[in-house]
């Protein structure tokens, strides 16, 4: 948006919509070909403008049953038997052709998901292909890894992964699966189906075996689907704890495999030693990367009394330079909300931030007419019993704590549900380890946040799920160990 | 302790001596190597296009101090590049380019400069405090000063002791930077950090405050003599300094990059730094200039290319 008594006014810089290459309908791919699913089709929405990007098909339960079918011929028939070098062979591929369609990727993303152009240039995509790249090179070292001199896979993954991160999720998901020796059936999320559906073209001009990968798209039936289906050996979720305990309750007298990636309520802990003009960066880095959808967004920003007005002046100061807007501008940080749901749930626990009796702050920015917006937000004056300061949000909300030593920094970071993740912020390296060892959080970041590697594994404590993701880790969750 | 007002008496009180002066310095925040250098990255990915580009280029252009420093320097060689200054690209100023900030040479010519650049606005800026190693007695440097004043210089650009500085002797330092302001008289004074030679940002945070408390009008980078000089992370943490500065002093002051900046890309690039960390207020050359010699011609370059769609080749800007 232009603003004229701005000395230094950034001309518009969006990315061309036309790089997308976007069709008028996707269908699912199950056992190596594009089809038409049994349920109605749906309209696939852009959420910066709320109008219908593509009509994707709606896999209906044949479909899914078929789809469980062709991953069990491929694992029986192929897949399980092949070499490690030539499994990794493949992931190379995928590997390879996602960074060679990256701009078609990242556009794509941008439109369907709403997360900025540099977002989903910079971070989303290259990371999904580091992931491929990554577990290509374990495909033929699984002897090596740790887990027994011949570890077997499961045989057939049902995945079902969310919208704020659509492909990188698949990435995560289906590069260890394969890995592994494991086939898949994906399940992308219902608002953002159309990047998993173009890496399924990719998987399918690598050559893999037809039936190795299988993608289902629809809503909420498809992933019970999946889930109730007795052809499968394994479930990887990713998503609201809400889902995942149903998943859980679901597979309780199964011997069916289960990791979950759930929620999340991470502390971004702030000393008063700490580089503050880095520490700030970190903490709108924690909360506004992604509209703050993100399970291990730094939600709850826990700052030592002694610098927190220091630092909260500095962050809002900091918020002020944010820039709302297109999605497609490459220089927008802050895009839109996914869904109307998402930013439905996210204006009802910012009001009750209100209520409750924490202190609003928001800089001023002018939100787009059309489409899901919401401001990045500031809560002050927050107390642990305040539902912004319980409750996972998942949106550009942060919520703003004290506290006055390192006991009470701990105490309170832990004091949560969750246990994805947290951020220590200091310049002793003595107190960053002290205090990793004591945040219950599946991933403690020093002196950064919300950095991801393929190499690390990820993963929560408690209501934030088990099992990890990433690194030689990954591997055991698609390993009979 | 930053947003806290300094006042005048509180900064009498952090400079009484050695021990003062390093209890302050180091009570600075720390700087996060990696943190500033990802931020620096993350701004270096804005896209200036368009209308925005044509305002940051001609507004780098107004931001040079076009700059000879070496020992070959000649009067002749002086006053092409002042007549460069004042018609960059060698038409007059409506439609034309913007003329420089100022000329930057040795003492011994600027009444050369001055008197080449009289009736423009083009100021002229002097190197001094034996530049640029600074190893010299203080009433050498002081004698270099106030013979590039007496010529008719309107800005110094000095160094300071950097062995002093790493050695930990901050009230030397301090004291040096006081009596070349003193020196300067109605001169404005730029303070050369020489940020290669400190090494690390955190000494680069220091250094600056050192500077801002001492009185110097800029802070600068490096003498183009050695390297690195100016780098994104140095100026973002350069930046930070006089924002942090104005907010407990009321004081705005400026940064000058000097040293290795050669392209219209990076002097863009650095706008937007300029423009979102230490604000929109310091988009002046009161507050922000380029130490530069080579960048001009690509700034103008790029400007003619904006305007007409077509690049010219290098022999339609002039070699100086």
């Amino acid at each position: 948006m232009a603003d004229m008594s701005k000395v230094f006014e950034y001309a518009p810089a969006p990315e061309s919509r036309d790089i997308a290459r976007l069709k008028p309908s996707y269908q699912i791919f199950v056992n190596g070909e594009f089809r038409d699913g049994g349920s109605e089709p749906v309209k696939t929405i852009n959420p910066a403008d709320e109008t219908p990007l593509a009509e994707v098909a709606e896999a209906g339960p044949a479909d899914v049953d078929d789809a469980i079918r062709a991953a069990r011929r491929a694992y029986e028939g192929v897949w399980s038997t092949l070499s490690g070098a030539s499994r990794g062979k493949y992931l190379y591929r995928i590997a390879r052709a996602v960074q060679e369609r990256a701009r078609e990727l990242a556009v794509l993303e941008s439109l369907d998901n709403g997360k900025p152009i540099r977002e989903s240039r910079d971070v989303d995509i290259p990371l999904a292909a580091a992931h491929f790249f990554y577990y290509a090179g374990w495909a033929d070292k699984l002897e090596h890894a740790g887990f027994g001199p011949a570890p077997r896979p499961l045989g057939v993954a049902g995945q079902i992964i969310p919208w704020n991160f659509p492909l990188l999720m698949a990435a995560w998901k289906i590069a260890p699966a394969l890995a592994c020796g494991n086939t898949v059936v994906l399940k992308p999320a219902e608002t953002t189906p159309l990047t998993a559906l173009v890496l399924a073209e990719i998987i399918a001009e690598a050559d893999l075996p037809p039936g190795v990968v299988n993608v289902v798209t629809g809503g909420p039936s498809v992933g019970q689907a999946i889930v109730s289906h007795d052809g499968v050996d394994k479930i990887a979720f990713t998503g609201s704890t809400e889902v995942g305990k149903s998943i859980q309750r679901a597979l309780a007298a199964r011997d069916t495999k289960l990791t979950l990636e759930l929620g999340g309520k991470a502390a971004n802990i702030v000393f008063d030693d700490a580089p503050v003009d880095q520490a700030v960066e970190g903490i709108v880095n924690g909360i506004f990367f992604n509209q703050g959808q993100v399970c291990c967004a730094g939600s709850r920003l826990l700052v030592q009394e002694s610098v927190a007005d220091e630092v909260t002046d500095s962050l809002k100061r900091r918020l002020t330079t944010l820039r709302v807007g297109d999605p497609l501008d490459k220089n927008t940080d802050v895009g839109a909300i996914n869904s109307a749901a998402q930013l439905a749930r996210v204006r009802e626990l910012a009001e009750s931030g209100t209520e409750e009796g924490a202190v609003r702050w928001s800089p001023p920015c002018e939100l787009p007419g059309r489409g899901y917006w919401f401001a990045p937000t500031v809560f002050t004056d927050v107390s642990q019993a305040h539902r912004i300061a319980r409750e996972e949000i998942f949106g550009p909300v942060l919520s703003v704590l004290t506290f006055r030593t390192p006991d009470e920094a701990v105490l309170k970071a832990n004091n949560t549900a969750y246990g994805l993740s947290a951020g220590v912020w200091t310049e002793k390296g003595s107190r960053i380890l002290a205090m990793a060892a004591r945040l219950r959080a599946g991933v403690v970041w020093a002196n950064t946040f919300n950095k991801f590697d393929p190499a690390a594994p990820f993963g929560g404590y408690k209501e934030s799920g088990f099992g990890r993701e990433g690194g030689r880790h990954g591997l055991e969750a698609y390993l009979d160990v | 302790m930053l947003t806290e007002r300094l006042a005048p008496d509180l900064v009498a009180d952090v400079t009484r001596d050695d021990a003062s002066l390093r209890r302050y310095l180091h009570g600075l925040p720390g700087v996060d190597q990696v943190g500033a250098e990802a931020r620096a990255q993350v701004l270096a990915t804005r896209s200036i296009k368009t209308t925005a580009k044509a305002w940051a280029i001609d507004t780098s252009i107004a931001m040079v101090d076009l700059t000879t420093l070496e020992g070959s320097d000649t009067p002749g060689k002086v006053r092409s590049l002042c007549a460069k200054a004042v018609r960059p690209d060698g038409r007059a100023a409506d439609g034309g380019a913007p003329q420089v900030a100022a000329v930057c040479v040795y003492p011994d010519l600027v009444a050369t400069a001055v008197s080449e650049l009289r009736g423009s606005t083009v100021r002229v800026a002097s190197v001094a405090t034996a530049f640029p190693s600074g190893r010299s007695s203080l009433a050498t440097k002081l004698h270099d000063v106030s013979d590039a004043v007496a010529a008719g210089a309107g800005e110094v650009d000095m160094v300071i002791d950097r062995g002093a500085f790493l050695a930990g002797r901050y009230r030397q330092v301090f004291d040096e930077i006081v009596a070349t302001k003193a020196e300067c008289g109605a001169a404005h004074l730029k303070v050369i950090l020489e940020t290669g030679e400190l090494a690390t940002l955190d000494n680069v945070r220091r250094a600056s405050w050192l500077a801002l408390l001492a009185g110097g009008d800029f802070i600068k980078t490096s003498t183009g003599k050695v390297s690195p000089a100016a780098t994104p992370p140095v100026a973002l943490v350069m930046l930070e300094a006089v924002r942090d500065f104005a907010a407990a002093t009321g004081q705005r002051r400026g940064v000058k990059l000097a040293g290795g900046i050669r392209a219209a890309k990076e002097a863009v690039r650095y706008l937007v730094m300029v423009n979102e960390v230490a604000g929109e207020e310091w988009l002046t050359p009161a507050l922000f200039r380029f130490g530069a010699s080579s960048l001009l011609n690509d700034l103008l370059l790029q400007r003619h290319k904006l305007a007409t769609g077509a690049y010219d080749g290098p022999d339609y800007v002039t070699v100086d």
